[in-house]
Formats: C-alpha cells, sequence, structure tokens
C-alpha cells in the first residue's frame, strides 16, 4: 500500500467545493462590481484551480520538486502577460518619427 | 543490486504487461517520482500553448470591453455553466479512478474511467450544440459573420477568439477521451498495481489538466458582465 492515498470524503469534499465556487462565480457576474467584477471572476478561478492542482493532481503530498516545476511555469506565464501589456501599454507615449 | 533481486511477483504477472518496475528505475518511489515530473513538465508547456491565447484575449478584452461584453452575452449561461459542473465532475470521477488504481482495484477504477468518458463525451455533445447555434445565428467569423451591435467588426474578435479557444480546449478533451477509453480497458485487466499506475495517473493530470481550462474559460468568456 502506497503511503499517501487519500479518502474518499476527502474528493467529495474538494468537489462540493468546486461546485459552490461555480455557484459563486456566475452569481457575482450577475453583481454590479464595476471593473472588479473581472478579477473576482478570475479569483474565483484561481481558487477553484488550486483546489484541483493540490488535491486532485496530488501536488499537496507530493515532493517538493512538482511545485517548483508548476511555479516556474506559472512565472513564465507571468512573463508572457506582463511584457504583452509593457509593449501595449505603453504604445504612443512617444511619438514615432515619420508617421 | 541485481534486477532479480528486487523483481516482485507482478514483474512476472501472467497478464504478460510490462514489469512493474523498469529497470533503468531503482525503486517504485524514484519511477513515480520521474512520471510526475515528467507529466508536468508537458503540462507546463501546455500552459504557456493555451497562455498565448489567453494573453491575445486579455489584450483584445482590455482594447475593446464593450464589444466583448456584447458579444459574451449571446453565449448560454445555462449551457456553460452545466458544462462546468460536468466537467468538474468528470475530473471527481477521474480522481477516484486514480485512487482506485492506488488501492489496487482495477475493476472500481474501469468504473470511474467510463463515468468520466460519459461526462468527458456529455460535454463535447453540449459544446456542440452550442457550435451549431453559432453557425445558424452567423456568429461564426468570415464572410456570413453577422453581429447586431455598434461594432461588429470587433465582435468578430471576441468570436475568433471564443472558436479558437473552447475549440482547443475540445481538441484537448477529444485526446483525453481517447486516453482515458485505453486507460479503462487497461485498468480493468488488473494492468494497475499500487506500486505502478503511473500511466493511469498521468492520465489523470492530463485531464485534470483540461478541467483546470475550462475552470478559466467559462468565466471569460460567458461571464462579463452579465448584470
Amino acid at each position: 500500500m502506497p503511503a499517501h492515498v487519500r479518502p474518499v470524503k476527502d474528493y467529495i469534499a474538494v468537489f462540493l467545493a468546486l461546485m459552490a465556487f461555480t455557484a459563486l462565480t456566475v452569481y457575482a457576474s450577475f453583481v454590479d462590481l464595476g471593473p472588479a467584477s473581472t478579477f473576482v471572476a478570475l479569483g474565483i478561478a484561481a481558487a477553484k484551480a488550486t483546489l484541483v492542482i493540490l488535491y486532485f493532481m496530488h501536488v499537496k503530498g507530493s515532493t517538493r520538486l512538482v511545485p517548483v516545476v508548476i511555479l516556474s511555469g506559472l512565472f513564465f506565464l507571468f512573463i508572457l502577460f506582463l511584457f504583452l501589456a509593457a509593449d501595449y501599454g505603453t504604445r504612443g507615449w512617444l511619438g514615432v518619427p515619420g508617421r | 543490486m541485481a534486477p532479480d533481486a528486487r523483481a516482485t511477483p507482478l514483474d512476472s504477472a501472467a497478464h504478460g504487461h510490462a514489469a512493474a518496475l523498469a529497470h533503468h528505475f531503482d525503486s517504485y518511489e524514484q519511477q513515480k517520482e520521474s512520471a510526475t515530473l515528467g507529466m508536468w513538465t508537458f503540462l507546463v508547456t501546455e500552459i504557456l500553448f493555451f497562455g498565448g491565447l489567453f494573453a491575445a484575449y486579455g489584450l483584445y478584452r482590455s482594447l475593446y470591453p464593450e464589444v466583448f461584453r456584447a458579444a459574451s452575452h449571446t453565449l448560454s449561461i445555462q449551457l456553460g455553466t452545466f458544462n462546468t459542473v460536468v466537467l468538474i465532475a468528470s475530473s471527481l470521477t477521474m480522481a477516484l479512478a486514480v485512487r482506485g488504481g492506488q488501492t489496487g482495484k482495477g475493476k472500481l477504477s474501469a468504473l470511474f474511467l467510463v463515468l468520466t468518458l460519459i461526462l468527458g463525451s456529455t460535454f463535447l455533445v453540449v459544446k456542440g450544440f452550442e457550435y451549431h447555434e453559432k453557425f445558424v445565428e452567423h456568429h461564426v467569423p468570415g464572410a456570413t459573420f453577422h453581429f447586431e451591435g455598434p461594432d461588429a467588426v470587433h465582435a468578430q474578435l471576441f468570436f475568433s477568439l471564443y472558436f479558437l479557444m473552447t475549440g482547443l480546449h475540445a481538441l484537448h478533451m477529444v485526446v483525453g477521451i481517447v486516453l482515458v477509453a485505453y486507460v479503462a480497458k487497461r485498468a480493468a485487466g488488473g494492468a494497475y498495481t499500487p506500486e505502478n499506475h503511473n500511466f493511469l495517473e498521468g492520465t489523470g493530470l492530463y485531464w485534470h489538466f483540461v478541467d483546470l481550462v475550462w475552470i478559466f474559460l467559462f468565466p471569460l468568456l460567458y461571464l462579463i458582465g452579465r448584470h
């Protein structure tokens, strides 16, 4: 028997939490939160993703190298978003000669 | 240590499957760790693969927020929510199938994998109906595109991203369904043991990843300011 077998009730609990978050995000989209609504939606999605990664994908209880690999991937995703935002966000700050 | 010294009864199982412990690994733990890390390395490339589309979505939504909102409202929130529930339920059945592998219950594992297959197929059928509706309403970008709104040109951007993102996701679902069907057959045949169910575990990781992508797609495509 391997060391780490999670009880079935843990999986059910994670599933119910994911259902609750799904209901919450649908509800939140019908409430006028102004510009914050996008961040609320993404925050709820990030919470759901964290539950799936930690429990369904067994990262909780894995060796330390696994989260390091995942975080390295997220870091490069962050670079992708950051540089794209830096590019489009600063276009027009300086005039382009000849245009 | 000579290979024979660490051979287990499973290695000579009558099924004729590959040895539970491959000869280039010292222990089951090392073998499992390698499989897990390898799968996650692949999934990291997948994160960046989808990441490019999410970046494009973020950029164009920030440039054309109003038309993205109007176009988003043409999607069915009921079907989107239904599919979200179906996909998360399929992740639960997949997690329980992997647990069946961990505890050596091959038949139970196969049962949960078949449930996963049914739920995954349900998702794709619903997606098919949604796509069909888009074609009927001329919301598919191209020569016949038609959108009632002030900025129809940029509405095409939303629908292009909608089809690209959900299409790439659906393609991953199709691959996942083929994998799950194969793994279900193997599980029923007793191929997975508590010591080595790494292929089953890897298939589970892939399936959960596809679920993760949808967890972000759903609010971004279906739930833009519905109030």
